[in-house]
C-alpha cells in the first residue's frame, strides 16, 4: 500500500466513523425523545410571539392571581403573565447556550490547535489556560457580567471565557494524540504541511470530542446564565429569563411555589436533554461503544 | 518525593501570577471611573479625588498592579471600600460557614458518590447501573438553586424538619451548625456527586477490567474484597483528581446556595461585593478562592503518591 493508499484510506475511515455514529444514534429512541424535546423549546423560542402574550406588561390590579383564560399559568407581583414570561424566558437560555457553545468552539479548537502544534506557543498557551482554570468559572462569569454594562452580549461573553480554556486544553490533548499517528508522519513525509495538514487531518479528528464538548458547554452555559439572573447580575429584570423568574418568585415563595416550579422544571428539561444528547453523542463517537451495539 | 513535592510547589508559582494578573486586569479594565462611582451621586470633585488617591487610580496600571501584589503577598488585600473594613478581615469573619458548608458537602459528597459508583461499575449495564446514571445526569442538570428550593419546600416548609434559611455558628454546639446546613449541603452535594459518581464508575469499569482483578477472582477473593480493596484502589487517582476539579464547581455552587439559604459566608460576600462594586472585595475575594484551588490541586497532585508508588520515584 502505497502511502498515498494509506492517507487516503485513514480519511475514508473517519468518514465512517461519523456515518456510522449518525446511525447508532438514530437508531436509539432516548436520543431521538431527546432531540424531539430540544426542538420543541426552539420552536418555543422562535415562535414565542404566536404562543404567548406579552411578556412584559405590568398589570398590578392583577398581581400574583391564579390561572385564568388571559394567563394559563397565573400572574406574577407585577401582574404579569407568568406563561408569557416562561415562554419568552426559553429564548435567552438558547441564545446563551448556543452562542456560547459556538464561541467556545472557535476559539478553543483554534487556539487548541495552535497549542498542539507550536511547541512554544502551546507552552504558553498552556499555561494561561491552568491560570484561567484556576479561577472559579461562576465568580469570573458573575464579576465579568456586574461590572460590565448589563446586556445580553455582556452575558455571553462572561460565560464563554471560561469556557475557552476547558475547550483549548480537550482540543490539544487530541492534536497531540494525532500527531503521533503514522498517517500523519505519512501525511508531512510526502510534503503536507501547515494549513493542509491542520484542514486534512489533524482538524476532522477534533471534530467528535469537540462536538461533545460544545454540548456539555451548551448545557453548563444555560445554567451559568440562569444563575446570573437569579443573583440579580444578568440582563435587566425586565427581559424575562427563567433565572430570573425564580429571583422574583424567591419572596412568595411560601405561598405561590408555583411561580418557581414553572421557570425551574424549563431550565432543568432544557439542561437535561442537552446533557443526554451530550452523552449519546460522546457515546456514538466512541468505537469501543458503538461495537457493544445500542445500550 | 521531596523533589515531586518541590516540582509542584514550583509548578504553581507562575499560574498564580498569573491568576493575580488576570483577576486585577478584570477589575480594572472595566469600563467606568470607579471613583466617580464610588463616590455617590452627590459627591463633589474633591470627593472624587480623594477617593482616587486612596486607591492609587491614578497611578498607571502596572503601578497600581504592583502596589496591590505587593500588598496582597503580606496578606493585606486592601480595605472594602463600602465598610472601610479590611478585605483580609472581611473573609475571616465569613469563613467559618463557607468551610464548614463545604466540608460537610464534601462528606456528603464522597459518602453518596463512591458507593453508587462503585455499584454502578459492579452492575455495569444491568437496570441498577442505569437507574444511578439517569439519577447522575439528572443530577448535574438540574441547577443547585432549583435543587435547593425543592429541598426547602419539602423539608423546610412543609415537614418543617430544618430551617427555611439562615446558618447557626458553630458556638451554638456542632449538632446546632450541622442542622443548620444540612440542606444546603444535600443541595450542593447532589450537583457534586453526580459528577464523580460518573467518574468513579469509569474508573472502575476500567480497574475491574485490568488482569490484577482477574488474579484476584482466581485466587477466590470475595467481591466484596476485589471491588474495595482492589478496584477501588486502582480507581483512586481519577476519582481524587475530579474532585479537584469539581471544587470550582463547588465554590461558584457555595455563592449560589449562600444566597438562597441567606447564609453569611464568603460567597454572600461575594456577591454583596459585586453588586455594590466594592473593588477591592471583588478582587480579593476571587484571588482567596482562586488560591485555594490552586492550593486544594496541589494537595491532590500530592496524594497521588498516596495511590500511585510509581508517583514517589
Amino acid at each position: 500500500m502505497s502511502v498515498y493508499d494509506q492517507v487516503s484510506a485513514t480519511r475514508g475511515r473517519q468518514g465512517g466513523r461519523i456515518s456510522a455514529a449518525a446511525g447508532y444514534l438514530a437508531a436509539n429512541p432516548a436520543t431521538a425523545i431527546c432531540f424531539g424535546v430540544l426542538l420543541l423549546f426552539v420552536l418555543m423560542a422562535v415562535f414565542a410571539p404566536l404562543i404567548a402574550g406579552d411578556p412584559v406588561k405590568i398589570d398590578p390590579a392583577q398581581r400574583l392571581t391564579g390561572p385564568s383564560a388571559s394567563a394559563y399559568w397565573g400572574r406574577d407581583h407585577l401582574g404579569r403573565d407568568v406563561f408569557a414570561r416562561a415562554v419568552y424566558g426559553s429564548r435567552m437560555s438558547l441564545l446563551v447556550g448556543f452562542s456560547v457553545a459556538a464561541i467556545a468552539t472557535v476559539f478553543g479548537v483554534a487556539i487548541g490547535i495552535y497549542a498542539g502544534m507550536s511547541r512554544i506557543g502551546g507552552a504558553i498557551a498552556m499555561r494561561l489556560v491552568d491560570a484561567m482554570m484556576a479561577i472559579p468559572a461562576i465568580l469570573l462569569a458573575i464579576a465579568f457580567a456586574a461590572l460590565m454594562d448589563a446586556g445580553i452580549l455582556t452575558v455571553i461573553i462572561a460565560i464563554s471565557i471560561p469556557e475557552i480554556p476547558r475547550m483549548v486544553r480537550l482540543v490539544r490533548s487530541v492534536v497531540l494524540g494525532v500527531r503521533q499517528q503514522p498517517y500523519v508522519a505519512a501525511a508531512i513525509s510526502i510534503g503536507t504541511g501547515g494549513l493542509p495538514l491542520v484542514w486534512r487531518h489533524i482538524l476532522p479528528n477534533t471534530l467528535g470530542p469537540v462536538l461533545v464538548q460544545a454540548t456539555y458547554a451548551c448545557a453548563s452555559a444555560i445554567i451559568t446564565s440562569a444563575v446570573l439572573s437569579f443573583l440579580g447580575v444578568g440582563t435587566s429584570p425586565e427581559v424575562p429569563s427563567w433565572g430570573g423568574m425564580m429571583a422574583d418568585a424567591r419572596s412568595f415563595f411560601r405561598i405561590h411555589p408555583e411561580l418557581m416550579v414553572y421557570p425551574g422544571v424549563l431550565l432543568s428539561l432544557l439542561v437535561l436533554v442537552v446533557n443526554v444528547l451530550g452523552d449519546r453523542l460522546s457515546d456514538a463517537l466512541d468505537p469501543r461503544k458503538m461495537v457493544r451495539g445500542s445500550v | 518525593m521531596l523533589g515531586y513535592v518541590l516540582g509542584r510547589l514550583l509548578a504553581a508559582i507562575p499560574i498564580f501570577i498569573l491568576v493575580a494578573i488576570f483577576i486585577f486586569s478584570l477589575v480594572h479594565l472595566t469600563p467606568g471611573d470607579p471613583a466617580v462611582l464610588l463616590a455617590g451621586d452627590n459627591a463633589n470633585p474633591q470627593q472624587v479625588e480623594k477617593i482616587r488617591e486612596r486607591l492609587h487610580l491614578d497611578e498607571p496600571l502596572i503601578v497600581q498592579f504592583g502596589i496591590w501584589a505587593g500588598n496582597a503577598l503580606q496578606f493585606d488585600l486592601g480595605e472594602s471600600i463600602y465598610s472601610n473594613k479590611p478585605v483580609t478581615q472581611l473573609i475571616a469573619q465569613r469563613i467559618q460557614p463557607t468551610f464548614v458548608l463545604a466540608a460537610v458537602t464534601l462528606f456528603l459528597t464522597v459518602a453518596i458518590a463512591v458507593p453508587l459508583g462503585v455499584i454502578a461499575a459492579w452492575r455495569a449495564n444491568g437496570w441498577i447501573d442505569r437507574g444511578i446514571m439517569a439519577f447522575a445526569v439528572l443530577g448535574f442538570s438540574v441547577p443547585v438553586f432549583v435543587i435547593a428550593y425543592l429541598l426547602v419546600y419539602f423539608f423546610a416548609v412543609s415537614l418543617r424538619w430544618f430551617p427555611v434559611q439562615g446558618y447557626k455558628p458553630l458556638s451554638n454546639g456542632l449538632l446546632t451548625t450541622l442542622h443548620s446546613v444540612t440542606l444546603p449541603s444535600i443541595a450542593l452535594a447532589l450537583v457534586f456527586a453526580a459528577l464523580i459518581a460518573r467518574v468513579t464508575r469509569a474508573a472502575m469499569l476500567e480497574a475491574l477490567s485490568e488482569n490484577f482483578t482477574r488474579t484476584a477472582r482466581a485466587k477466590g477473593l470475595g467481591t466484596f474484597r476485589i471491588l474495595v480493596i482492589h478496584a477501588l484502589k486502582s480507581a483512586g487517582i481519577p476519582v481524587i483528581t475530579v474532585i479537584g476539579i469539581g471544587f470550582a464547581t463547588l465554590v461558584g455552587g457555595v455563592v449560589v446556595t449562600e444566597s438562597v439559604f441567606n447564609i453569611p459566608g464568603i460567597g454572600r460576600l461575594t456577591v454583596d461585593a459585586i453588586t455594590r462594586r466594592d473593588y477591592p472585595v471583588v478582587q480579593g475575594v476571587i484571588l482567596f478562592f482562586s488560591a485555594l484551588l490552586i492550593l486544594i490541586n496541589l494537595l491532590i497532585d500530592l496524594s497521588y503518591a498516596l495511590f500511585d508508588p510509581r508517583v514517589k520515584g
